[in-house]
């Protein structure tokens, strides 16, 4: 949870308050303002016990446009997206895509993800397949164990996993790997364009934030650095 | 129906060429047992699995929207057996409908055009489907008598159930069907659709062993022997991280984790090697000697 | 030209918030036949009326307009007004500057220029009003009552009081309803059959009742004081007259098979009253289970019926009564809690209904009162009550609020707290719902003095664990993710539409909504009446009820019944469809989209050119048709007018409204 240091949580009341709410409506094609916090979703999450806030408090907080403290918490980067809250939702609200649309906006905003494993593991992940075109498993866990300096979690069970040929040693590039590059730069063109313009996923809000959030395509978005 | 041979464009996605080997063989082993055609799609790439979407609602949406307009231009219905890879395939094509800017994008990059005329099919209704179901019960040649199968199905074929729209996400039975099919035993338990951790295996591992720990849990104290799964990341979690499981469960699992076409392949009469069974982490082959099933 | 005055209404700031009335004002006095403007806040309201009527006399005035709300709610006020000042009713002419204007902009310019509009369509066609008269029909002082239950038999109870005679019909073999299956009854814990069972027997002995049980309504004709109906009257396999009600059959039937009336937690015989003080107390041979039914041997029930009262071969007979009023009171049914695969109905046996539960604390239950679970007839030492199954959720349920299921399982946790002394009970909800009175302090008692521990959260998964249920949910005041093991889980089902109640809408001819609740006229104003003049709706057939609400809103239907009844002749709306015999070619497409069979063929006879010819034409009932104006859009030869809508009146309108467009129309 937040330390609280004002007497009150001072909620503010001017339309700015709504506007939050209204972009990641829009980003996730749900509405969040339905939740009447009955639970269930936080209920049924396989993580929510290691969340600071709990799905539902998430939901709140985008009701009540308390932006910061969404971006800023370890739940959206826990969610592993197993979509179990929105099959669930009475009110029909597709919570995990509201995760995502909050992760996206963390990163636009260039906020390091405060899980920050999970932020780096997405970033590798995804610098990959901006390469080659495909994931590279080995050289994935590589790259991640010295980014995160976990060099030796894991060590025995990458040794038996190579041992099965379960990771390939070289890596498979795809041929259509410029496609895929192309791709990438269309996605992080279209992020500029939405921090600039205000397009469909949501309005210029997060351009107002520190880096424009613009390189989230260019898959150095992570911003774990 | 015609007698024309099954067709598919076929989708391994990225871990079905490293740590999911053998889902890939298996597939490949009964696929032509049944007489199907899988064509491979050439030059696929990555679907991006969790980490676009978490990353860039576009490139979320383009990875996989680019795999489905190369299976369009091959004019066939993509199976994808990874549950990651057809989730992510199923949503860009309900995306398409949706985002007309996105299907313009995507274009633009790749110079593909993308209609959602490709249908995407999991690897449980891939199976299921009676042409496929029929051949198989016509070939068994092992049926796997006596052997104690959790089907854990995960999320990404059940959820979001708008996306999939297939079997009940909360009480699924396909793949016990076709357990039933080969001779297995079907083992109902509580968590067949609760989730593994998925990509958190690598960066939150204490967490993925917890859940994957309560699946094993449930699954063996209904009496399963085995489990079988239907996606390479559940493979590797339930599989590699069973022991770390066991630990924080304070108890020792010993549940091989087979891959649904594995166990299929076994009741075809296809050998442990060309199923790959020898690259499990907990030992695979030990309960199958012992059954008489390997 | 008629003299024409116009009320143009603010309603107080619903109008004129968005609607400029004094400038609308100003311009209406503009139009031709207007002699008379006027404002009012509120014309509905005394003082407004009373303008209207000083106008009339003061300018002579010969059409009205009232430019306000919806005619659906004030129309009849303001004809009424018209009426006390001496002038034909149907010359008021309603401009729907509200519903169809205010409510519905937010842009003052464009809403002022609409209303406008709306306004002087009205004022074309009050020109062309012409004087109508209401006709008459005879009334049948006997009511109809559709299901036994205790909403039919509180409005059959209070009909034949005033009496009238009364036929009341139920598809079950007994009277009794839902209300037969409670033990108790919320907030004052009194036993449920003690104050219902007198009262089935009342209307069992009623003079004035006749009792159908184990039937069912086949067919519906007629209108308002004069129904056909038909009623299917189910072969019991035991004759009536005959049988003591004994009960030796059912004793010695072989036969065993779940109980409806206890939800499956209990057994019946083949041959079966559903409960020991049904009534009547006559038993029906279930056919589908029947050992003689099934294989041609058994009779064990013929052997043993001393009055010889057992009829194998027993056939439906179907029968017609004519009747003046209907009251529908054919109840509710309960969510299919399958649909909740996360929740384990119907997988684990210890999952159980609220309505199941009521059977297993009923006193003459199958436990007799001992709350036993399913699975090892073991005495749950917890139990976890489930609010809100299928209710409150617009993904897997019903959007609505059920109104019941709070204050029946708070009931619930109650009397297991009361029976099972060291037993934990778990309520689960959202909200607790307590608009009722002495509600509220019903539930407080129930943590206070009876030790219910209340969490608020829907849960989100229950499953299995060896002999325990788990449930998980989020204990969403503590913000944290919880599990609770319980020996029971008794979840409280939406209450549902009858799974047939479209279908019986339709026989019936009233409307219903989009999960199938039979429609009232006005949610507020006319909540017991139906659009079908003559029918009135009673309990949870109309929405999810409570008993009290349920029993004042079967009384209000008796009442309305009762005062139609208290008149010798009813005034018909002449707002009927009318045909030109001179013009209509007999084509009779009217026919078929007539929604209530009102127009049939009928022979003329004329003479042509000196020669005597006979012809089809159609013809309308006046005392069916509903005035809908379907017919008159089919009638190719416009030969079908509707009095007060008549094909010159609306056109007047549309002419009207387009008389600005017409010469930008030209200049093309």
């Amino acid at each position: 949870m937040s330390t609280q240091t004002a007497p009150a949580l001072v909620l503010k009341s001017g339309p700015e308050a709504k506007a939050f709410l209204a972009e990641v409506d829009a980003m996730a094609a749900t509405q969040v303002e339905a939740c009447y916090q009955c639970g269930k979703c936080s209920g049924g999450c396989p993580l929510s016990y290691a969340m600071d806030y709990q799905p539902r408090q998430i939901m709140r907080l985008v009701q009540m446009g308390l932006r910061e403290e969404a971006l800023r918490s370890r739940t959206i980067w826990i969610c592993a997206t197993c979509y179990t809250c929105t099959a669930r939702c009475p009110r029909d609200i597709d919570i995990a895509g509201v995760m995502d649309a909050l992760r996206v906006k963390a990163l636009r905003r260039g906020l390091r993800p405060a899980e920050r494993n999970v932020g780096v593991f997405h970033q590798v992940f995804l610098d990959y397949v901006r390469c080659l075109g495909r994931s590279y498993e080995l050289g994935l866990m590589l790259v991640y164990k010295l980014r995160t300096l976990r060099l030796t979690e894991d060590l025995l069970l990458g040794l038996k996993m190579f041992k099965r040929g379960k990771l390939a040693v070289r890596p498979e590039a795809s041929r259509g790997r410029d496609e895929v590059l192309a791709i990438f730069r269309e996605a992080a063109a279209g992020d500029a364009g939405a921090a600039a313009g205000g397009a469909t996923g949501g309005t210029g809000a997060e351009a107002a934030g520190p880096a424009g959030g613009t390189r989230s395509g260019e898959a150095k978005g992570g911003g774990a650095r | 129906m015609t007698e024309e041979p099954l067709r598919y464009a076929y989708y391994p996605g990225c871990s079905l060429h490293s740590t999911a080997r053998e889902y890939d063989l298996s597939m490949k082993v009964v696929a032509r047992a049944a007489g199907v055609e899988l064509l491979e799609i050439p030059d696929w790439n990555c679907c991006g699995a969790s980490s676009a979407h978490v990353t860039d609602p576009f490139l979320g949406f383009a990875l996989p929207g680019r795999v489905l307009a190369l299976a369009e231009e091959m004019g066939l219905d993509v199976v994808a057996p990874c549950a990651a890879c057809y989730g992510r395939l199923a949503a860009a094509r309900e995306e398409a409908a949706r985002h007309p800017d996105y299907v313009r994008r995507l274009e633009k990059a790749t110079g593909r055009r993308l209609s959602g005329s490709s249908r995407v099919w999991n690897v449980l209704e891939w199976l299921s489907q009676e042409r496929v179901s029929a051949a198989v019960r016509e070939a068994l040649k092992r049926p796997l008598e006596g052997l104690a199968v959790a089907p854990y199905y995960g999320c990404l074929l059940v959820r979001p159930p708008k996306v999939t729209r297939f079997d009940d996400p909360e009480r699924p039975v396909t793949m016990d069907r076709i357990l039933e099919t080969i001779g297995a035993v079907p083992v109902d338990f509580a968590f067949k659709t609760e989730c593994c951790g998925a990509s958190l295996g690598i960066s939150r591992t204490d967490l993925v062993s917890e859940l994957s720990g309560r699946i094993l849990a449930a699954a063996a104290d209904a009496g399963a022997e085995a489990v079988a799964v239907a996606c390479p990341l559940c493979q590797t979690n339930l599989d590699s991280r069973q022991e770390a499981a066991g630990l924080r469960q304070g108890r020792t699992f010993d549940l091989p984790v087979y891959y649904i076409t594995q166990l299929v392949g076994l009741a075809l009469g296809a050998s442990a090697r060309e199923l790959g069974l020898g690259r499990h982490l907990v030992d695979a082959m030990s309960l199958l000697r012992e059954k008489k099933l390997a | 030209m008629k003299r024409v005055g116009v009320f143009l209404c603010w309603c107080g700031s619903n109008i004129a918030g968005t609607v400029d009335v004094s400038r609308v004002a100003e311009k209406v006095r503009l139009l031709p036949g207007v002699v008379y403007v006027e404002e009012n806040k509120y014309t509905c309201s005394e003082p407004g009326q009373a303008s209207i009527m000083k106008a009339i006399k003061e300018h002579d005035l010969e059409r009205v307009v009232v430019a306000s709300c919806s005619p659906r709610l004030h129309e009849p006020t303001f004809r009424r007004t018209l009426e006390a000042a001496g002038m034909n009713p149907y010359h008021l002419e309603m401009a729907n500057i509200r519903e169809h204007c205010s409510w519905v902009h937010t842009d003052r310019e464009e809403a002022t220029a609409k209303a406008f509009d709306i306004v002087r369509m009205a004022v074309a066609k009050a020109l062309r009003n012409e004087a109508l008269q209401p006709g008459r029909i005879s009334i049948e002082k006997k009511a109809l009552v559709l299901g036994g239950g205790i909403a039919g038999i509180q409005a059959a109870l209070d009909i034949a009081d005033a009496g009238h005679q009364v036929i009341l019909v139920e598809r079950e073999p007994t009277i009794g309803g839902r209300m037969a299956q409670f033990d108790k009854t919320f907030p004052t814990l009194d036993c449920s059959s003690c104050i219902l069972t007198p009262k089935m027997v009342d209307c069992a002995k009623h003079p004035n009742i006749t009792l159908y049980t184990y039937s069912e309504l086949e067919k519906v004709e007629g209108y308002i004081g004069n129904f056909n109906v038909t009623i299917r009257k189910k072969a019991r396999g035991v004759d009536e007259a005959l049988c003591t009600g004994c009960g030796l059959c059912q004793t010695k039937c072989p036969v065993k098979v779940d109980s409806e009336f206890d939800v499956g937690v209990g057994k019946r015989k083949a041959i079966y009253t559903p409960f020991p003080q049904a009534v009547p107390n006559k038993p029906v041979i279930d056919k589908e289970n029947c050992r003689y039914h099934k294989t041609g041997k058994c009779r064990i029930c013929e052997r043993v019926c001393e009055a010889k009262a057992i009829r194998f071969d027993q056939e439906d007979t179907i029968f017609e009564e004519k009747v003046g009023a209907i009251v529908v009171a054919t109840g509710f049914d309960l969510f299919d809690l399958e649909a909740y695969g996360e929740y384990g109905y119907g997988l684990y046996p210890d999952v159980i209904s609220s309505l199941q539960f009521e059977r297993l604390i009923n006193a003459s239950g199958p436990t007799e009162g001992k709350i036993r679970r399913p699975s090892d007839q073991e005495v749950p030492q917890s139990v976890a009550f489930v609010l809100c199954v299928g209710s409150r959720d617009d993904q897997k349920g019903v959007s609505y609020c059920s109104r019941a299921c709070c204050m029946y399982s708070v009931k619930h946790a109650t009397q297991y707290r009361e029976k099972v002394k060291d037993g934990r009970a778990f309520v689960f909800y959202m909200d607790i719902r307590t608009p009722g009175k002495a509600y509220e302090e019903f539930y407080r008692r129930s943590s206070v003095d009876y030790g219910v521990e209340y969490i608020r959260g829907r849960p989100s998964k229950i499953y299995q664990k060896g002999k325990k249920l788990v449930v998980r949910a989020e204990d969403t005041l503590l913000g944290r993710p919880v599990e609770v093991e319980v020996d029971m889980v008794v979840l409280a089902p939406a209450m549902v539409p009858k799974h047939d109640a479209a279908r019986m809408a339709q026989t019936l001819g009233v409307s219903y909504d989009g999960y199938g609740f039979l429609n009232e006229a006005h949610p507020k104003l006319r909540p017991v009446e139906t659009n079908t003049a003559g029918i009135y709706l009673a309990g949870a057939c109309q929405g999810p009820k409570d008993i009290p609400d349920t029993v004042a809103q079967a009384s209000a239907a008796g009442a309305k019944v009762v005062a139609l009844f208290s008149q010798d002749e009813l005034t018909t709306e002449p707002m009927v469809a009318r045909v030109d015999e001179a013009l209509c070619s007999g084509c009779l497409w009217c026919k078929p989209v007539c929604p209530y069979k009102a127009i049939e063929a009928k022979t003329v006879t004329e003479r042509v050119a000196g020669r005597t010819v006979t012809r089809e034409v159609a013809s309308v009932n006046v005392g069916l048709c509903q005035g809908c104006g379907a017919c008159t859009v089919a009638c190719r030869d416009g030969a079908m007018n509707l009095a007060g809508y008549t094909n010159d009146q609306v056109l007047a309108e549309v002419d009207d409204l387009l008389a600005d467009l017409r010469p930008a129309c030209g200049q093309r």
